[in-house]
């Protein structure tokens, strides 16, 4: 099995302090991979250096056998991984449909045609009927659903989300799991998350990496990963696992 | 290719743009030679604004010196013509470079560097100050003492040499600003004018959705630098005297600006409405107070002022979108 992305060693240095250390794994071509760890375990910056917002101080990042670390973030995005933020950054004054639109016009030159697939996109997220509402006047769980929206309509390979559960109601994080587990089901998208609702990721992911001060500490299938006692103790607390 | 530029565009406004496009080509029979003039300014501004909103309303960059395009592009042809006897038509093919290729130079230091925001702005406003302290020591176009163009009675109207009367540069400026409009709305409807929004809004996100930022701001720098140039034309064939001073002087800018602003940035209709409530509003004042024998200097820029401060209060999104409101014109539902 080849992997569709492979960290190798991967560390990130803001002057004294190493947010990244030396962080390795892979992601299968149809995986849905998860990060977790407490606040301040370098998710985002692992994330971050993956997605092109940061580069790596060491270490290499291979997307579909091509090394991508250190490349602009639009450049990574052109090769086949989407992403959302963690704070939502839909763009406020366009519809919802625009917005789709933009994200579908990556690798389509024609507006109708991205039109055409900015709507397929939209019904699979249950946005379609509020397409001419500016995204500025969602609700937090629909702007959420609207940037998944526009980074699918890239046509990723890859979808990277930060944390799209939180501030989620538990309904509601049921609703995107379902939707996430329909999309690797029926399009074999891979998707790797950084999440904090256990209960999305206990839901979704095969497979679970635990990071803690910047360094992994374990890495497995999610009711291994749960039972780890160096897990329980660093980040889930003992009164987690029931 | 007119199917797509109209589609979603109610009826009644393509009616109302038909009978103000109407309203336009008959008014110099009506027009006396003061609301000529006139006419001429609103036109003037409402190309020029809307060449302007290509940078900032679509695509986000405020650009607080765009005399710098209207006076490279002036000066080009003006001195082709003094020079060389090449007349503007012919001059607008080294105009127009310059101008884009000056343009382009600014987008790059910025853009590359990742100047944004009043910084950019600031660098906008230090280019014209460049070009107008450079031209106040530039010999070949006649330095601080102005570049002039001769001027004689024409007999007839010459729209090649662009020598003539007010009205064929009324017709002039009409044709550039409708071709403006046209370009616009093509461009707002096209892949480019999407990615334009979409870094207007938020260029790390748009970082994100995969488009090449610094690409995108180019050709908006590039395009809207070049189609000021060819106001800039008219302007020195219309006047046909340049000062640096003036040119080049910062409330030129700001009086391109203005419009748009009034009108709605990052709306097609936002300068041509907002030139015309701009000047209108401006002119009249002034002529009403002259009738009654009173000469206020400056009373022109006091207006504009209050103008800009009663627009930004009560209609911050600015006049056009609350008159399309108003008529029931906003995009149709599709």
């Amino acid at each position: 099995m080849t992997a569709l992305l492979s960290v190798n060693g991967v560390t990130k240095q803001f002057r004294g302090l190493l947010a990244v250390d030396s962080v390795t794994f892979d992601v299968a071509g149809g995986e849905i991979f998860a990060v977790i760890g407490p606040n301040g375990a370098g998710k985002t910056t692992l994330f971050n250096m993956v997605a092109g917002m940061l580069a790596p101080t060491s270490g290499s990042i291979t997307f579909a056998g091509e090394r991508i670390e250190g490349l602009a973030p639009d450049k990574i995005c052109r090769r086949g991984i989407g992403r959302t933020f963690q704070i939502v950054r839909p763009f406020p004054a366009l519809t919802v449909e625009d917005n789709v639109i933009i994200g579908a016009l990556l690798h389509r030159r024609d507006v109708d045609d991205a039109r055409e697939h900015a709507s397929n996109v939209l019904r699979r997220l249950d946005l379609y009927v509020k397409r001419n509402q500016t995204a500025s006047s969602l609700t937090l769980p629909d702007r959420k659903r609207l940037e998944l929206a526009r980074a699918l309509a890239t046509d990723p390979k890859l979808l990277l989300l930060d944390e799209v559960m939180a501030g989620l109601r538990p309904m509601e994080v049921d609703v995107v799991v379902a939707t996430l587990r329909e999309l690797n089901r029926e399009t074999g998208l891979t998707i790797l998350l950084i999440e904090h609702v256990m209960r999305a990721v206990m839901a979704l992911a095969g497979r679970v990496l635990v990071l803690h001060h910047g360094a992994a500490i374990a890495d497995g299938a999610p009711d291994a990963v749960v039972r780890n006692p160096a897990v329980i103790d660093s980040y889930l607390g003992a009164e987690a696992v029931g | 290719m007119i199917r797509r530029l109209t589609a979603g565009v109610p009826a009644r406004a393509l009616l109302l743009l038909c009978v103000l496009l109407v309203g336009f080509l008959v008014a110099p029979l009506f027009a006396g030679d003061y609301v000529l003039t006139v006419l001429i300014l609103i036109l003037y501004f409402a190309y020029t604004g809307q060449a302007w909103n290509i940078m900032m309303g679509f695509a986000g960059q405020l650009s607080l010196g765009h005399a710098l395009y209207v006076g490279l592009g002036a000066y080009s042809a003006a001195a082709l013509y003094v020079h060389f006897g090449l007349g503007p038509w012919i001059g607008l093919l080294v105009a127009v470079p310059v101008a884009a290729l000056t343009g382009a130079f600014i987008g790059f230091l910025a853009f590359r560097f990742r100047v944004a925001g009043v910084y950019f702005a600031i660098l906008t406003i230090a280019f014209a100050e460049f070009a107008r302290v450079g031209f106040d020591h530039f010999g070949w176009t006649n330095a601080s003492s102005g570049l002039f163009l001769p001027v004689a009675q024409y007999a007839r109207n010459d729209l090649w040499q662009l020598r003539g009367h007010p009205v064929m540069f009324y017709y002039v400026l009409l044709a550039a600003t409708v071709l403006a409009f046209i370009l616009c709305r093509a461009l707002l409807k096209s892949r480019i004018g999407y990615f334009w929004l979409a870094i207007r809004e938020d260029e790390e996100a748009a970082r994100s959705a995969g488009i090449d930022v610094f690409h995108y701001k180019m050709i908006a720098v590039v395009i809207s630098a070049a189609m000021t140039s060819f106001a800039g034309v008219v302007y020195a064939f219309y006047y046909n005297n340049l000062f640096p001073e003036q040119v080049f002087n910062i409330s030129r800018s700001i009086d391109i600006i203005l419009g748009p602003i009034a009108g709605g940035v990052g709306t097609l209709f936002g300068p041509i409405l907002g030139s015309f409530v701009i000047e209108i509003l401006g002119e009249g004042l002034r002529s009403l107070l002259e009738s009654f024998g009173i000469d206020v200097p400056g009373i022109k820029q006091v207006v504009f002022g209050a103008i800009l401060l009663l627009v930004v209060v009560a209609m911050p999104d600015g006049v056009w979108p609350w008159l399309a409101r108003k008529l029931g014109l906003t995009e149709q539902q599709k």
